[in-house]
């Protein structure tokens, strides 16, 4: 009996949304009455991995193959099958990588899949854990009916608590021969230093509004004032103002940072769709019957080219004074 | 070059999602359905790309009843050679992706293209639940696919960038944003979409999950609206309301 949190390291220092699947199954083994052990897949910063003991993990089971550094989806789901094979529940982040691992690990140990749990389980007559579903607009409280669970944490859904402890790190084989290994990195394309959309829990976002790509100096510096992210409306990436990755909505992202800030953005509901799981949504427009200011906790009417200096401004005063 | 396209039908995003029964069944009443657009767009289009230069079949798979033929016509008229319907509707998503297995384990298809995730119950599963059932790589949320000498060439979103990866066919590749441009079908392909095969199969049962009940989340709180020359009241509630920043 145990609930494993699987945990990825992103130069030498784990990800945060392995620390909240970490922090996820510890919570969930509260509730199992169990212990919450982490799995650790490759090169990783050992005070790092001992550190997760403050979020209620008592041990790591740690291969350090470097094979691993390298993603391959299938080889990763044969390893934790293997080191998780007398556990009850699996946590994983649903993060990029989490997308292509929990699907298989559901199907490699016969364990049903939440894709996307938004809150702890609950042992009320079954195991059942609850899941965003048609984007949004309604909450869907699965069951698991297998013996063995899988649980796909999204991002950003639990506020961590740490407390104290230090996880004992334990070396493990995972049996993964290199015959497992079957992708190849042919290329990195780094987006140049700045906050990462889906993990980010502020994101500074702009549509059309702005009139065109030139204008967006303005919305750069907010974001790097604040250590957001930038985002966009799909109307400016189809236009390449902004780049395809920067897109949220229905067919671009879905992100749920604490906060959301939209500018010169109408709040269409397909936009809405990537966006409304969002803590605290600001929005800016100059059109008072923006249909964005219905899903908005602020909204400001105005000209983005005037209150969004204003906004940096006050920002920075604010910075400047939070000491 | 033998391409699987997985499609599903989900309800248009405008549509207003409500529920009966107890809020134990979706009410699909008054709701406008349409193809996944992940799957029509990035999944199909990009499948259709490769065969037109390569040579090749795209087969698109369905499950669900027979009122779902519609939609799968609609695959056939945007270009896919041939159809098949898993004839059940889906109870979870293990079971759509065991059923899809179940079709195409002897098949030889050397790529299975779905899109990244459904509209309904955004997902994102059943691209590597077939990948584990088959046994081959998978890449998921691809914005850029080649295929040459036995090998998917992959752009891959990671957190802050892009990968680009390499792995061996057949391999099941999950599609977003940047893989294809939507294509709207003519009239020829909308008259060729009805005579070409679409065969029926019949369905497992077996699924992992189930859904108790829905419901609907907290109402939002009225927007409170901020004076546009006085930024500093919303930071300052930003900071001591909200305690976001
Ligand atoms: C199937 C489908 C899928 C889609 N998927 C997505 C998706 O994933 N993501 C997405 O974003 N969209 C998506 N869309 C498109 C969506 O419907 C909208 O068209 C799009 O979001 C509009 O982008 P926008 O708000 O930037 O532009 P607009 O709708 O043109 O809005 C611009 C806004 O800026 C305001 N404005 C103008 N000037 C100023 C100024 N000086 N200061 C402040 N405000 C100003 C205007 O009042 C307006 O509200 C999809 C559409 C379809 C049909």
């Amino acid at each position: 009996m145990s609930v494993i949190a699987y945990i990825e390291s992103n130069d030498n220092k784990i990800k945060k949304s392995s620390l909240e699947a970490a922090y996820y199954a510890s919570e969930t083994a509260k509730i199992m009455e169990t212990e919450a052990i982490a799995v650790a897949l490759g090169t990783h910063d050992a005070s790092e991995l001992a550190n997760l003991g403050q979020l209620g993990i008592t041990k790591v089971l740690h291969d350090s193959n470097p094979k691993f550094d390298t993603f391959d989806s299938g080889a990763i789901t044969k390893a934790i099958a293997s080191i998780a094979s007398n556990s009850d529940v699996v946590v994983i982040s649903y993060n990029q990588n989490g997308k292509a691992i929990a699907p298989r690990v559901s199907v490699r140990m016969k364990a049903g899949l939440i894709p996307g749990a938004s809150a702890l389980p609950s042992l009320e007559g079954g195991f059942n854990v609850s899941k965003n579903v048609f984007s949004g607009k309604a909450i869907a409280h699965y069951q698991v009916n297998t013996a063995k669970k899988i649980i796909a944490l999204t991002p950003n859904t639990l506020q961590l608590i740490k407390g104290e402890g230090t996880a004992t790190i334990e070396s493990v084989s995972s049996g993964v021969s290199d015959a497992d290994f079957t992708t190849v990195i042919k290329g990195i394309e780094k987006t140049s230093g700045t906050v990462s959309l889906t993990e980010a829990e502020l994101v500074v976002s702009a549509g059309r509004g702005l009139k065109g790509p030139e204008n967006w100096g303005m919305i750069e510096e907010l974001a790097k004032d604040m250590g957001a992210a930038t985002a966009c409306s799909r109307a400016v990436s189809d236009v390449h103002w902004r780049p395809h990755h920067e897109h949220v909505g229905q067919t671009g992202f879905t992100v749920r940072p604490n906060l959301y800030i939209a500018v010169g953005i109408s709040g269409a509901i397909q936009h809405l769709a990537g966006v409304n799981g969002s803590k605290k949504i600001v929005v800016i427009n100059t059109d008072s019957e923006a249909p964005f200011f219905k899903a908005a906790d602020y909204g400001v009417v105005g000209d983005a080219f005037v209150v969004v200096p204003k906004l940096i401004e006050a920002y920075k005063k604010f910075k400047a004074n939070s000491y | 070059m033998k391409i699987l396209v997985p499609i599903s039908k989900v309800p248009d995003t405008t549509s207003k999602i409500a529920f009966t029964d107890g809020n134990t069944k979706f009410a699909t009443d008054n709701v406008t359905f349409i193809l996944n657009p992940t799957d029509e767009w990035y999944a199909l289009v990009r499948a259709l790309e490769i065969v037109e230069k390569d040579g090749g079949t795209v087969t698109v798979i369905h499950q669900g009843e027979a009122d779902s033929e519609q939609f799968i016509r609609k695959a056939l008229a945007v270009g896919a050679h041939d159809a098949v319907r898993i004839d059940a509707p889906a109870t979870d998503g293990y079971n759509v992706a065991l059923n899809i297995y179940e079709y195409a384990k002897d098949k030889g298809f050397d790529l299975i293209i779905t899109g990244k995730e459904t509209i309904d119950y955004n997902g994102f599963q059943i691209g590597g639940m077939i990948a584990e059932l088959m046994n081959v790589p998978f890449v998921t949320l691809a914005s850029s696919l080649e295929i040459s000498g036995g090998k998917a060439t992959v752009g891959r979103d990671i957190e802050g960038g892009k990968e680009i990866v390499e792995v061996p066919t057949p391999c099941v590749i999950s599609a977003q944003k940047g893989m294809a441009e939507q294509r709207i079908p003519n009239m020829k392909g909308i008259m060729s979409a009805r005579t070409k095969p679409l065969v029926v199969v019949p369905a497992v049962a077996e699924s992992f999950t189930n859904v108790k009940v829905y419901d609907m989340p907290a109402p939002k709180t009225a927007c409170k609206m901020i004076d546009p020359e006085n930024m500093d009241e919303l930071v300052n509630l930003l900071h001591v309301e909200a305690k976001v920043i």
